[in-house]
């Protein structure tokens, strides 16, 4: 994957992962450019579509699309479910997740990625694997935020 | 699941970035955001030092805002501390900051780097996950030269914590891909290769990743794997739903795993073991065979998990091609895709049958679905099935269904979305050729595409038409008929004139026969057109009319009064002037005989590779090119290597006895033929061998005596020379060719002169060519000429190069024509000693005298014949036009054939001028 941008349903972009080495401007304008057209597309239509040399695949989940830009030879229909397993990690560790909770949030967002995607590829694909590990962060957040006090 | 908001909360953050939502405006929010950089700004730069967690607040505060699109230029140094904090919240932060806005400043990579060493040597799992997602993230080179030996060593170690195992398999793919010369695996392979046997799924998901990557460069080295893998995937496809507990998806046993081993395993050839391989085609059967199993859940994502299996087995299978069974159920398989009721799967069905159609295993299979294809070309609702319908059809089309799939891909383009219109001209010009049994089929199919959807066939289609028609005698009558009657629709599109002036004006005599198209009905339908086309069309038909004066006598009379009227003859634009006035005169001076072998009938074209294919082959690219080379979809007109393919828009016929070219030299200096955007080669037909020098000082001096050719070429860039000068202003055209298949970005040219010129486009895509002009002024007499600077990037590379331009003071000669005793009158007055130069030289080039004579005029001076006593000696008159003043100039050259040698004089009103050209010219014989 080269990679992945969540944006809501009036272009704004809510998290951007890039997998491979882009000039801050290039990475605005293809950002731009993708938004664009994947807000342009009808319910129904299909989740692929070739851009450039990519294929893109994207979801929509409520207010927020899922877009993900993979290579050629790389299989459509597991990067449908890597996004939806993204969501579903969201979901569980949010509880019923929305757009919000990925703006007020989004370190943790990031954090979540990371331990499930790593340079593009999956990592983990367990739910538990992934969530026991950002328990663990987050325990050991509380027990820094119980020695500060 | 804990609730979220937990300790560590940063209550700042979340005000601010409410505040930031609240904003009415644009500019409100960017007010907020300063005045929030402002505040941060001068924490960190107060006296008291900040608490750690503050400084995580205000380094997440900046994050935000950059995520938001703005620039942030601080704060680097306030994360790079952050990741020395031994609190895990600050680090993390960090190491976010770091991740997502990293900066090439080397104190900061040093800093960077030594707290990740820190936290790899740690033994402390959370923090040595976290150093090795920020190597992930960052990738750079910097990092790889820091780290690449030592994550080998965290991979396989046996005490190694499995999650940690897991990012550092990543953690080197990434740095493998980023610099693969400073990641090494030598004696650490053939255990990595065995972490595919890894108890961990995880572990197994993670290290194939970077398996594959590294068997897909060293095949030999990992090609253990073939087994493993085979074994695995083995194990996968034979276990029940429950048996993989978590790593199961919606029923499905480790979804992601199974497609990462078919991935993995077309890297290599079918297995030579014979059970390895029998064990490998009964896994894909399996896989077939569940295909057809009653759904275990309604769910999207049980459906598309187990077909994401499915499809990368059919890869494989199609990447073997050597199982005729195996293809040909995948391609039944493919067929229920074909109208299942998801959009997604029918979508992938017609992308993965396009390469089936091209094993000849499956090709036929393939073909049984094409009632189902077409109907998807006219039914399906989104762009891009219907996208991948056109090319299935092509991919399928042979000599037995080609009229169908043409006929159908024709009526489609009445109504195709105008973005894909121009690649679905190509495919059907390049169906209609491959597979044209009659040729009149594949004329009539051209002349619809023309007539369907005239704006998106490109001149390669309309140049191949007409290279088709000269090549086939069987089929130019009929051509002609044909085009007659398609000029006849009272709108048509100005293409169809183009092919029409061209193919009338070569086989018109062969439907002459019929009074209702007799030459005079021909001429008048085609120059009923004349006023509603572009220019390079207009130019066209007057090559047509000169043809139509050969081919029937009986026009001559209406043609030239044609060409004879104010409209042609004192057209504004030099090109159709040009022709108007050569023609004219070439059909009132030459005799018949002169006329038909200057307008015999076009040679036959050499037989090469279709133009239109190789279009098409570069529409679509060689494939792999990283985001960075991505190519924008605008083209060019011209590109370097349709050479071949000539236009047939140029005036003068090809043949050798091009007297039209003797006409040109002749008329007055400056009027260069110009047709802007025509290919490359065109331009530069009068260039002669130039391509063959060495060295681009060289190149500069073969432009002393012309105005066109090429100036500069090497592995990469190709610059080539229009220019026209008149009086002491002159015009240069500059074509920047990119001979390779790689876009140059930012492309700038600057000259060090003060001319006018617009900037260049900023891209050159791979292969085609842009232009440049430049107006020049010659103020006063000089000798040096203007220098030319150009940069590009090709690949990485910034190139930068320096070019002298070709203008020298003789460009702005205007010829004078005088008698002997004028000559040698202004000869005596011009007798002061500074105002004569002369040289004597040896013969570096031939001393023919037609080469000679062709060279002076080049110069631009008039030759004056009778003048010298001696006609073996040349002599020459011109003045040059400066804008302050004008230089008279007379010049004598004389040959001694027997030594070798010449004799330059030059008598100019001013001194440095003598002197100037002088030089010049010793250098030009």
């Amino acid at each position: 994957m080269q990679f992945m941008l969540l944006f809501s349903r009036q272009g704004k972009l809510r998290l951007q992962k890039w997998y491979v080495p882009l000039s801050d401007k290039e990475k605005k304008k293809i950002t731009r450019e993708l938004v664009q057209t994947v807000l342009a597309r009808k319910p129904k239509m299909c989740s692929f579509l070739e851009w450039r040399d990519l294929k893109i695949v994207y979801k929509r989940y409520a207010s927020l699309y899922f877009c993900c830009a993979i290579e050629d030879q790389d299989n459509e229909l597991i990067t449908l479910e890597i996004i939806h397993r993204y969501v579903e990690l969201l979901d569980k560790y949010f509880g019923s997740v929305c757009e919000l909770d990925i703006i007020f949030n989004f370190e943790k967002a990031y954090f979540i990625l990371d331990e499930f995607l790593l340079g593009g590829e999956a990592q983990e694909t367990s739910k538990k694997n992934v969530l026991k590990a950002i328990e663990q962060a987050d325990l050991l957040q509380e027990l820094n935020a119980f020695n500060v006090n | 699941m804990p609730a979220v908001s937990k300790g560590d909360g940063m209550r700042g953050l979340a005000v601010f970035i409410s505040d930031i939502r609240n904003c009415k405006s644009k500019e409100a929010e960017i007010k907020r955001i300063n005045k929030e950089l402002a505040n941060i700004r001068s924490k960190f730069k107060g006296d008291k030092a900040l608490d750690g967690y503050s400084k995580k607040k205000y380094v997440c505060k900046l994050l935000f805002i950059f995520l938001l699109g703005h620039d942030i230029d601080f704060g680097h140094m306030e994360a790079v501390n952050l990741l020395s904090s031994n609190k895990y919240t600050e680090k993390q932060i960090g190491y976010l900051f770091i991740s997502v806005l990293v900066n090439s400043n080397s104190e900061l990579i040093r800093l960077i780097n030594n707290a990740i060493k820190n936290d790899l040597s740690s033994r402390n799992p959370t923090f040595m996950c976290l150093a090795l997602h920020c190597i992930a993230n960052v990738g750079s080179r910097e990092m790889a030269e820091a780290f690449a030996s030592e994550i080998p060593r965290i991979l396989v170690a046996g005490d190694t914590m499995d999650s940690v195992k897991q990012s550092a398999a990543l953690c080197l793919l990434r740095l493998y891909k980023t610099s693969p010369d400073l990641v090494l695996m030598g004696e650490w392979t053939s255990r990595v290769v065995h972490l595919l046997n890894d108890q961990h799924m995880g572990v197994v998901t993670a290290a194939i990743s970077l398996i594959t990557c590294l068997s897909q460069k060293n095949p030999d080295e990992f090609k253990t794997c073939v087994s493993l893998a085979v074994s695995r995937l083995s194990r996968i496809v034979s276990s029940a739903s429950t048996d993989l507990q978590d790593y199961t998806y919606y029923f499905v046993p480790a979804p992601w795993l199974s497609c990462k081993l078919l991935r993995l395993l077309q890297c290599y050839p079918p297995p030579e073991d014979g059970a390895v391989k029998g064990r490998l085609v009964e896994c894909l059967e399996t896989i077939l065979n569940k295909a057809q199993e009653p759904p275990k859940s309604k769910k999207v994502q049980h459906s598309n998990a187990k077909n994401a299996i499915l499809f990368e087995a059919i890869s494989l299978i199609i990447h073997y091609d050597s199982e005729p069974n195996l293809l040909v159920r995948a391609c039944n398989q493919l067929g229920q895709f074909l109208q299942h009721r998801e959009t997604n799967l029918r979508y992938l069905a017609l992308e993965s049958m396009c390469t089936l159609a091209s094993s000849e295993f499956s090709h036929e299979a393939v073909k049984t679905h094409i009632e189902t294809v077409i109907n998807a070309l006219k039914t399906e609702r989104d762009v891009s099935v219907r996208q991948r319908a056109a090319d299935l059809l092509y991919a399928m089309c042979d000599r037995s269904n080609a009229k169908q799939i043409v006929a159908e891909m024709l009526s489609y383009l009445e109504t195709a979305d105008y973005s894909i219109r121009e690649e679905m001209v190509l495919k059907v010009a390049i169906l209609a050729e491959k597979y044209a049994v009659d040729y009149s089929w594949y004329v009539d199919t051209i002349l619809n595409l023309i007539r369907i959807a005239g704006d998106y066939v490109s001149e390669e289609v309309w140049y191949r038409v007409i290279q088709i028609v000269i090549n086939r005698d069987d089929v130019q009558g009929y051509a002609a008929k044909t085009v007659f009657e398609a000029l006849q629709a009272p709108a048509c599109h100005e293409n169809m004139v183009k092919v029409g002036g061209y193919i009338l004006g070569e086989f018109g005599n062969l439907i002459a026969g019929d009074p209702r198209s007799s030459p005079l009905v021909q001429f008048n339908l085609l120059h009923s057109k004349f006023h509603l086309c572009s220019v390079p069309t207009r130019a066209l038909l007057l090559s047509a009319y000169i043809k139509f004066i050969n081919l029937f006598p009986e026009t001559k009379a209406t043609i030239q009064e044609v060409l004879r009227c104010d409209s042609q003859i004192r057209n504004s634009d030099v090109e159709l002037q040009q022709r108007a006035v050569e023609y004219l005169k070439l059909s009132s001076i030459a005799s018949t005989d002169v006329l038909a072998t200057v307008l015999e009938e076009m040679p036959p074209f050499p037989e090469r590779e279709s133009s239109i294919l190789a279009k098409l082959k570069k529409k679509k690219g060689p494939g792999a090119v990283s985001v960075t080379e991505l190519e924008d979809s605008k083209r060019e007109g011209g590109e370097l290597n349709g050479g071949g393919d000539r236009g047939p828009d140029t005036a003068s016929t090809p043949s050798p006895s091009a007297d039209l070219l003797g006409i040109r030299s002749a008329a007055p200096v400056g009027a260069a033929p110009a047709s802007a955007g025509s290919l490359l080669v065109d331009v530069f037909s009068e260039a002669g061998t130039t391509t063959t020098l060495p060295s681009s000082s060289l190149f500069w001096l073969l432009f002393v005596c012309k105005n066109n050719g090429v100036l500069f070429e090497n592995q990469l860039l190709q610059i080539g020379i229009k220019s026209e000068y008149r009086q002491n202003l002159g015009r240069m055209y500059l074509f920047y060719g990119n001979k390779t298949s790689v876009q140059f970005a930012s492309f700038t040219t600057t000259p060090q002169l003060n001319v006018q010129t617009k900037p260049v486009e900023p891209l050159v895509e791979g292969g085609a060519q842009i232009q440049q002009v430049l107006n020049i002024e010659c103020l006063t007499d000089f000798s040096d000429a203007p220098l030319l600077n150009i940069k590009f990037r090709y690949g990485g590379a910034l190139q930068n190069l320096t070019l002298k331009l070709p203008v020298t003071i003789n460009k702005f000669f205007q010829p004078t024509e005088m008698t002997s005793s004028d000559f040698f009158q202004r000869w005596k007055q011009l007798s002061q000693p500074q105002q004569e130069a002369q040289k004597i030289f040896k013969a570096n080039h031939s001393m023919d005298t037609e080469v000679l004579k062709a060279k002076l005029l080049g110069l631009g001076t008039a030759l004056l014949d009778n003048v010298d006593p001696n006609p073996e000696n040349y002599v020459c008159a011109g003045v040059i036009q400066t804008k302050g003043q004008q230089v008279g100039c007379l010049l004598r050259l004389e040959p001694n054939a027997q030594a070798q040698m010449y004799r330059l004089t030059l008598r100019c009103s001013k001194d440095s001028v003598s002197r100037r050209l002088c030089e010049l010219l010793a250098e030009q014989f």
